[in-house]
């Protein structure tokens, strides 16, 4: 495991090597494909994330009023969807998303590139496939996976007012006010830094399991589960590594 | 470090010195040495597993060597560091067995991937040069065609053009006849007799298909469980009396190691019961 995770994070300072230091080192970086990537990664996934998103914030809407009705606090459930959304809900969920659509994508098509001798054609063509294949996809998921998070913010705090408007006696736009004010500043910043980390975990392991593949079509099956498993459970550990960095190193 | 027998003979293209590549605890070539002269087409024949492929994929640096030495244009590829080993590919091309064409892009996108990548050349010309080496292959008009959409012996011509799209001094062929009608391999032998007539380039191709091989070769190894059994031009090899080297030129299957009652008592004496 340790090991797994050291190659990884060779990886990844492969890919940001590529993308921030190689440029000034005569190595251009090919902005076409990384936008391209970046479109795929984050535009096309808008519709199932912003569907998704509505109903947690909804869900949670629901389930917080649940418990804050005992105490007569339900105008405490903007506060509540707000606060779990940009801190926990909307990174994690984004992530679990982004790695469904592009996590497995990433295995798969690297995957099937090495099933069909594409790698090693990369290679003897002098082309590293990480500068090729991993750069591109790295840029677009620390700059997608952010935007994303915030859009997901966004519909869950949309989600919650349906609940907040139809059962808590909010109007639509004191309810946009609550969630805004119960809101600071760290609270949007920390799961935005999460949901960079994110995305560096979901590109290394997706890529990763791609370059690790076998021989036929069948280890490619294997690659993209396991690319999708490892990314929930890496995208887990590290939400928890950096929830309790916040909490108890910084007391955010 | 330079190489004493490099320099001895500067016709010398690659030189092998008792090269050993392995998988993990598994040796795969046990001491290989071989040289290819600058201009020679070398034909690497051997039965499936004898190890061609990974002498390929070793002379190309897709394997690192266990032991031994690999010498091409005064380099030791079993040393080497990444930056020169990127600065022989380019003067390498190599045609996959599967064509390797990349599926997202086009054959004109694929061809001009080496120039777009290693050379600073505008679009325009990039595309002129793509267009020269799919005609060269017999794929003009091809350019905004997906790999898919090609026949089997045109993905083979396209990978050719990516091959060549760098001017190379070495091309290399992994199976350039496999999987493909006598028709299309005979013309895909035919393309390689015209490059290395016009070009003079020092031609690898690794094959198991015999006439093809005596067509192009001007030099043949013998590669068997590992080790170079025999070695000379087409004339020597069909005189070569070895039985190994026989067998594969005279398609001779292996012979039975059981005799018949043997076979049947060593399949059933694991499952007979001593009682009975």
């Amino acid at each position: 495991m340790l090991a797994y995770v050291g190659a990884l994070a060779r990886l990844t300072s492969q890919a940001a090597y590529y993308a921030f230091v190689g440029p000034f080192r005569g190595r251009p970086l090919r902005l076409g494909r990384a936008f391209s990537q970046a479109m795929e990664v984050g535009v096309r996934a808008l519709p199932v994330l912003s569907l998704i998103t509505f109903f947690i914030g909804l869900i949670l809407a629901i389930q917080g009023a649940y418990e804050l009705k005992k105490f007569g606090a339900i105008h405490f459930v903007a506060d509540a969807v707000a606060i779990t959304m940009t801190r926990e809900l909307g990174p994690l969920i984004t992530a679990i998303v982004v790695i469904g659509r592009s996590g497995s994508a990433f295995a798969a098509e690297i995957g099937t590139m090495k099933v069909n001798e594409e790698i090693d054609a990369l290679e003897t063509m002098a082309i590293s496939p990480v500068q090729f294949l991993v750069t591109p996809k790295f840029l677009a998921m620390i700059l997608m996976l952010p935007c994303l998070t915030i859009w997901a913010n966004f519909m869950g705090i949309l989600g919650g007012s349906l609940f907040g408007v139809l059962k808590a006696d909010f109007t639509f736009v004191e309810y946009m006010r609550a969630s805004v004010s119960a809101l600071f500043m760290r609270d949007i910043v920390t799961g935005l830094i999460k949901s960079v980390m994110f995305g560096m975990t979901i590109t290394a392991v997706g890529c990763s399991e791609g370059l690790a593949t076998g021989q036929g079509a069948e280890s490619v099956g294997k690659s993209t589960t396991a690319a999708v498993v490892m990314s929930i459970f890496l995208v887990v550990v590290v939400d928890l590594i950096f929830t309790s960095l916040f909490f108890f190193a910084g007391g955010i | 470090m330079p190489n004493p027998i490099a320099n001895a003979d500067s016709d010398v293209m690659i030189s092998l010195h008792d090269l050993r590549v392995s998988y993990g605890d598994r040796e795969i070539l046990h001491g290989v040495n071989m040289e290819v002269k600058r201009g020679e087409t070398l034909v690497i024949l051997g039965g499936s597993g004898s190890g061609k492929s990974t002498l390929l994929r070793t002379l190309v640096g897709l394997e690192k060597p266990s032991s031994g030495e690999i010498w091409l244009k005064g380099k030791n590829l079993a040393s080497i560091s990444d930056d020169d080993l990127d600065e022989i590919r380019r003067k390498m091309g190599m045609s996959f067995q599967s064509g390797a064409l990349f599926g997202s892009m086009t054959v004109g996108e694929n061809v001009g991937l080496p120039l777009r990548e290693h050379t600073k050349l505008e679009d325009s010309t990039i595309e002129i040069m793509t267009r020269l080496k799919l005609e060269q292959v017999g794929l003009g008009g091809f350019e905004d065609y997906f790999p898919a959409q090609l026949s089997g012996g045109m993905k083979k011509r396209a990978a050719v053009a990516r091959a060549l799209s760098m001017d190379p001094e070495i091309l290399f062929f992994d199976e350039p006849s496999a999987g493909l009608d006598p028709i299309i391999a005979a013309g895909i032998d035919q393309l390689i007799l015209e490059l290395k007539q016009a070009f003079h380039m020092t031609i690898i191709v690794v094959t198991h298909e015999l006439a093809s091989a005596f067509l192009i070769a001007d030099q043949m190894v013998y590669i068997d469980k590992g080790v170079i059994i025999a070695q000379g031009t087409p004339a020597e090899m069909k005189a070569n009396p070895l039985p190994r080297v026989r067998q594969f030129f005279d398609r001779v299957a292996e012979p039975e190691v059981e005799q018949e009652m043997d076979y049947l008592q060593m399949l059933t004496a694991t499952h007979r019961r001593p009682n009975r």
